[in-house]
């Protein structure tokens, strides 16, 4: 009896582990896919030889201007800020116990926005300069909500609650600051405000690169402390966790991959809130979420750029396709919860 | 009042209303009067005095009076938009019976502007009568829908359910007005005010325009007050008191969306007016909506006048939407609520 239970046990983890695997393996051969697609077509479609040879850096005659200085950096982009908004994310929704609490819900996308709106617009600075200021700001307002939730604890409903109010004087400050620069084309703020891959250069890439390789391999190694706060605070730390300083990890890194990636691409809207339940979903009760999660993010972004671009009569930035993605899934989520009777 | 009014009456309170109230009507009217003749006199230019009284005359030489007289509009505006705000703020949180319920944070301002833009942009709306309706319309159709949302299962329409299904519902209009601008260069400049709202476009003719509207919708709000008063009692008793739950629920949320809806179409979305005021007003006159409502008309006013002359004079020599300021405002004031509510209330 026994060892047949122990052996079914053996077999649903290994069935799950090999699911988990297969999952990882499929999102990333999609995200290439889509990459290559994104290289090669567009307003002239240039053959994947072309390509080849343009990422090789041999000089092909209009294709290296187009892939390798235009989609190039763009689709690099999409992918490395799709990659930080996943784990982001995801590591937030994890530590809170609540798909609603991603940074883009209780605030921090928000504060990272107007921080680095204000350092585009007022101080007109550029590259670092707009990653320091988001991840400061991003920084403050997570400390932020978190302290003014506190009382008797910190409940995920009132951080959450508390974050949406924080969410909307910050978006009007950044409303307001856009609008000083009255100079402005307002379209062209909007688009930032929407997130948006526009004029993606090599320089821009390479600091959410960094933060990239700086952040997640730190909240990779915390994975397992971050699963262990999902059963709540009590049991973590009787397992062992070290709860505080695992939530203090888990939200510098998180902060930090959020901010440069904003201060790169914009608050491309939604992408930190989807990823993680739609990892969920694919992935099944699988251990950590922060690997498919972090890949979701990249597809959907990748994607929701390329479908923007060319799927409609006009140009539209990523965020206004993921928002309009993003926010009927986050009506549906409150819905089925709201069904389910449960807490969220 | 006498001992014979209506079962309405919640409490004693209700019965003696004391010197106490009439004392705050009084500095409330008189705040007001002292806001509005700010917001005219005070702005980006300063003017003289006599600049003013000759604008009042009619006159509109030079650039002083001419600054007046557009500063006397605006603030008609303001002070309708705000009264209209901070009624429909009252009447949502009476009849949800949620101390977070707002035209912003339900997302029904939101709708409103949906709505119009996409109207400008696909079916050539222009003019302001044509806007009035179908921002009544967006208005009500988020307002349902918020509001079935948000009542789903268990418990019915908590707080905390609705107050999420209102951030979930704005942030998806907010995509979708981003989608429809975005889509349309030639709505675009026109169109920004619609996702911060103002009041500095307010004219005479535009004021006119929403003006019956407002009037209609205040009308029904305040002839709901009885029957807010019986919900707020809880559904059973209201029903065992005689009053028919559902009808007074319906007529109280149609003035409500009205008011903003008509609001909304003038001035864009403007937030946390209807938050705020009916808060404070508790506080002053206690919670007999016949006197919640009025008060609530006559602070939401005052607040939107105040948040309008602030945004003129910090910013100068331009100046702050007051959609920006009530939100910066208002915020705080609302995480201030959450915090004091037991989380098993919300």
């Amino acid at each position: 009896m026994s060892v047949s239970t122990v052996e079914t046990v053996t077999r649903g983890r290994v069935r799950r582990a090999y699911r988990r695997r297969a999952v990882i393996v499929v999102l990333a051969v999609l995200i290439v896919l889509v990459f290559a697609v994104t290289l090669m077509a567009g307003r002239t479609f240039y053959p994947p030889g072309d390509v080849v040879r343009v990422v090789l850096g041999q000089d092909v005659p209009g294709a290296s201007f187009t892939v390798g200085r235009l989609r190039l950096p763009r689709a690099a982009l999409a992918v490395v800020a799709g990659l930080c908004f996943g784990i982001a994310g995801v590591t937030f929704q994890t530590m809170l116990r609540n798909p609603l609490a991603s940074p883009d819900i209780i605030g921090i996308t928000s504060g990272a926005g107007a921080a680095a709106t204000f350092a585009i617009v007022v101080l007109s600075l550029d590259g670092a300069g707009v990653s320091v200021f988001a991840i400061t700001a991003g920084l403050a307002v997570a400390v932020a909500v978190y302290a003014l939730s506190f009382k008797n604890g910190v409940s995920g409903i009132r951080l959450i609650l508390i974050g949406i109010g924080i969410a909307a004087m910050l978006d009007s400050a950044t409303a307001y600051i856009l609008d000083q620069a009255a100079e402005w084309d307002h379209q062209e703020a909007m688009r930032w405000l929407a997130g948006s891959l526009n004029g993606a250069t090599w320089d821009r890439v390479v600091p959410v690169a960094v933060a990239l390789l700086v952040f997640s391999p730190v909240l990779l190694h915390r994975s397992r402390d971050l699963e262990a706060l999902q059963l709540g605070d009590d049991t973590a730390s009787a397992l062992g966790v070290r709860v505080d300083r695992t939530r203090l990890v888990a939200i510098i890194g998180a902060v930090g991959l959020i901010a440069f990636a904003i201060a790169a691409a914009g608050p491309i809207s939604f992408v930190a809130f989807l990823s993680g339940p739609i990892a969920a979903r694919v992935v099944g009760p699988n251990g950590s979420l922060l690997v498919p999660s972090a890949l979701v993010g990249a597809l959907l972004v990748l994607a929701a750029d390329f479908c923007g671009q060319f799927a409609f009569g006009i140009r539209y930035p990523v965020g206004v396709v993921t928002g309009v993605l993003g926010a009927p899934y986050l009506v549906y989520l409150i819905v089925r919860s709201n069904r389910a009777g449960g807490s969220l | 009042m006498t001992t014979n009014t209506s079962p309405s009456a919640p409490g004693a309170a209700v019965r003696r209303p004391g010197p106490g109230r009439f004392l705050w009507l009084l500095a409330v009217l008189g705040v007001l009067a002292a806001l509005m003749v700010a917001s005219v006199t005070v702005g980006s230019r300063d003017v003289p005095w006599s600049a003013v009284v000759a604008a009042f005359g009619g006159s509109v030489e030079g650039f002083d009076q001419a600054a007046v007289a557009k500063r006397i509009p605006r603030t008609l505006l303001a002070v309708l938009a705000g009264a209209a705000l901070g009624v429909s703020g009252a009447v949502m949180q009476g009849v949800t019976r949620n101390p977070l319920a707002d035209p912003g944070i339900l997302g029904v301002n939101m709708g409103a502007s949906l709505a119009v833009v996409t109207g400008m942009a696909f079916f050539g709306l222009e003019s302001a009568t044509g806007f009035v309706w179908v921002a009544i319309t967006g208005a009500g159709a988020t307002m349902v829908f918020v509001y079935v949302v948000g009542s789903l299962g268990r418990g019915g329409a908590t707080p905390l359910k609705l107050t999420l299904a209102g951030a979930a519902v704005s942030a998806a209009l907010t995509s979708f007005i981003s989608a429809v601008v975005l889509q349309r260069n030639d709505v675009a400049d026109g169109a920004r005010s619609w996702q911060i709202g103002g009041v500095g476009g307010g004219t005479f003719d535009s004021v006119a325009q929403v003006l019956p509207f407002l009037a209609a919708g205040m009308a029904v709000c305040l002839l709901s007050a009885r029957g807010l008063n019986l919900l707020a009692l809880g559904e059973d008793l209201a029903a065992g008191l005689g009053e028919r739950v559902a009808i007074a629920r319906g007529t109280a949320f149609l003035g409500s969306v009205v008011l903003c809806g008509a609001t909304t179409a003038v001035t864009g979305p403007i937030g946390f007016v209807g938050l705020v005021i009916p808060h404070v007003c508790r506080l002053l006159v206690g919670v007999d909506h016949r006197w919640l409502l009025p008060f609530s008309a006559l602070g939401g006013a005052a607040l939107l006048t105040a948040s309008d002359v602030i945004g003129r004079v910090v910013a100068r020599p331009g100046e702050v939407d007051v959609g920006i300021v009530t939100a910066l405002i208002g915020a705080p004031f609302f995480i201030y609520i959450v915090r004091r509510q037991k989380v098993r209330a919300l």
